[in-house]
């Protein structure tokens, strides 16, 4: 029997706002959430690139001290993130044992990592915080949700770099859809504006160099694109069948109808140029939906801003969607809020439900002048979208291969 | 020059709150680390290291199961300082 699963809660921290309404109007007002590092450890390294898109809201702001010295900067997003979903829900009543977590990372505890490397070349291993270890394991920020809201059914953790958070969603379906559980809280956080990600993603020429405007210098699809630009933040959504959330009285914002994870097997970075992998993902995720391609209205686009990264993308959905493919609309929200790797699918799942809760597709900033290999319908503005029963994806594409696409349908 | 005992308990009291969140005035001299304060082995082993950097000190690791209460913390890095 295959129950109807929804999204009841929605909890974000990003380089726009320390929330999902500041976030969301930020992004609606197209703001970029990018900015100069002003850290001294830009300069002391010479990094080549000097900015990224930092939380907007800092963590030691929102969360008690021991929750600081405890928990990973990565989790300590994904600790904001859950619990303003969690409250969002309305904090569920639910048997602790049919309650899970899917939260991802690409990263995990890269700060707490490569500090306490410091700690041990400089001060010896009798200095080397016991808490180490739970903090940089990459199940950290999923581990620290379960706790927090005594999740009992199963806390898992995603890897696959920039797919990581949407295949933790669309990991939550096979779940829900078990009988086994009522409620996922599912996500991502990432906490990579750090030194050595920074100079090593620099050094593989995947980074935006465009250092004197960090505001413009995430612009997919536009034809001075140079690179994807870092950020950090966590997004969560709760999920829960339809049966329990409708029981509870509870707000429902879309319903989540597919998820598909595929892998390319082509290249350890680069995607497969057919296209063919990201394609699948794509048919599958709406295959489940038992959805129409035409149905499809609106697309968050993985679009990070690398010059063979959006070109690769589009030749996917040409694929799929073919002659429909120009009149979805496209949003390409790194524009705004850079890539967080690991949670970039989370709060790109969260603009996705919010476009079709709020019939409005948030807009893309910096195209300047749109590539002509890539002729999509971007919204540049916010556009208002059509009434009635309508479809969005968000895809994410991750080095590795790995191809995650989402479908939700608006719901009424 | 050697802090008083009184400025030791308060210095270990701000890192257990900076560690625990427990109020600094609930840490208290007669207080058990495990049994009134509910400390964690984890925890406990985190306020031993920053207490050595704090106040200069070593405690060796045999030591540790030794120290109780904040009593006996306090008297310990009292003397060893």
């Amino acid at each position: 029997m295959s129950q109807k699963i929804v999204v009841t809660g929605l909890g974000a921290t990003t380089p726009l706002g320390g929330d999902v309404h500041s976030t969301w109007q930020a992004l609606l007002a197209g703001e970029s959430g990018i900015s100069t590092l002003e850290q001294p450890w830009v300069e002391l390294h010479q990094l080549p690139v000097t900015f990224a898109g930092q939380a907007k809201v800092k963590a030691k702001d929102v969360l008690s001290v021991p929750e600081t010295k405890r928990l990973d900067p990565s989790s300590q997003f994904a600790l904001i993130a859950a619990r303003e979903a969690w409250e969002d829900a309305g904090k569920p009543e639910v048997d602790p044992e049919r309650l899970s977590v899917e939260f991802a990372t690409g990263i995990g505890g890269v700060w707490t990592l490569l500090d306490a490397y410091d700690v041990l070349k400089e001060s010896g291993p009798r200095r080397v915080l016991p808490m180490t270890v739970p903090m940089l394991m990459p199940n950290g920020p999923a581990a620290a949700i379960g706790m927090d809201i005594a999740a009992r059914g199963g806390v898992r953790t995603s890897v696959s770099a920039c797919a990581s958070s949407t295949e933790a969603i669309a990991n939550a379906i096979a779940r829900l859809q078990s009988g086994e559980i009522d409620v996922v809280v599912a996500g991502g956080a990432e906490a990579a504006i750090h030194p050595l990600p920074i100079a090593a993603f620099a050094s593989m020429h995947a980074l935006s160099r465009n250092n004197e405007n960090p505001t413009k210098a995430s612009r997919p699809y536009d034809t001075a694109r140079d690179g994807f630009v870092m950020g950090e933040g966590a997004g969560a959504l709760v999920l829960e069948t339809e049966s329990h959330a409708k029981a509870r009285g509870a707000k429902i914002y879309a319903e989540l109808v597919g998820g598909a994870v595929t892998s390319d097997a082509h290249h350890i970075t680069a995607p497969d140029p057919e296209g063919a992998g990201a394609a699948r993902a794509v048919i599958a995720a709406l295959k489940q939906a038992n959805a129409n391609l035409e149905e499809v209205v609106h697309i968050n686009a993985h679009a990070t801003s690398t010059p063979v990264g959006d070109i690769a993308e589009y030749v996917a959905l040409k694929r799929v969607f073919g002659d429909h493919l120009k009149n979805i609309c496209f949003s390409a929200t790194k524009s705004s809020t850079g890539h967080l790797l690991g949670g970039a699918g989370a709060i790109e799942a969260i603009f996705t439900v919010l476009a079709l809760h709020e019939r409005t597709a948030p807009p893309t900033i910096n195209l300047e002048n749109q590539d002509p290999e890539i002729p999509l319908d971007v919204v540049t503005s916010p556009r208002k979208l059509p009434d009635g029963p309508i479809l969005a994806i968000s895809n994410s594409f991750g080095f590795g291969g790995h191809n995650a696409v989402i479908a939700f349908r608006s719901y009424n | 020059m050697a802090l008083s005992q009184a400025e030791v308990l308060a210095g270990l009291a701000e890192i257990v709150n900076e560690e625990t969140g427990i109020d600094t005035s609930s840490v208290q001299l007669e207080k058990s680390f495990v049994d009134d304060l509910d400390i964690d082995s984890i925890s406990m082993l985190t306020i031993v290291m920053n207490a050595e950097g704090k106040f200069g000190v070593t405690i060796p690791e045999d030591e540790v199961a030794n120290l109780k209460t904040v009593g006996d913390a306090v008297s310990f890095i009292t003397n060893a300082q």
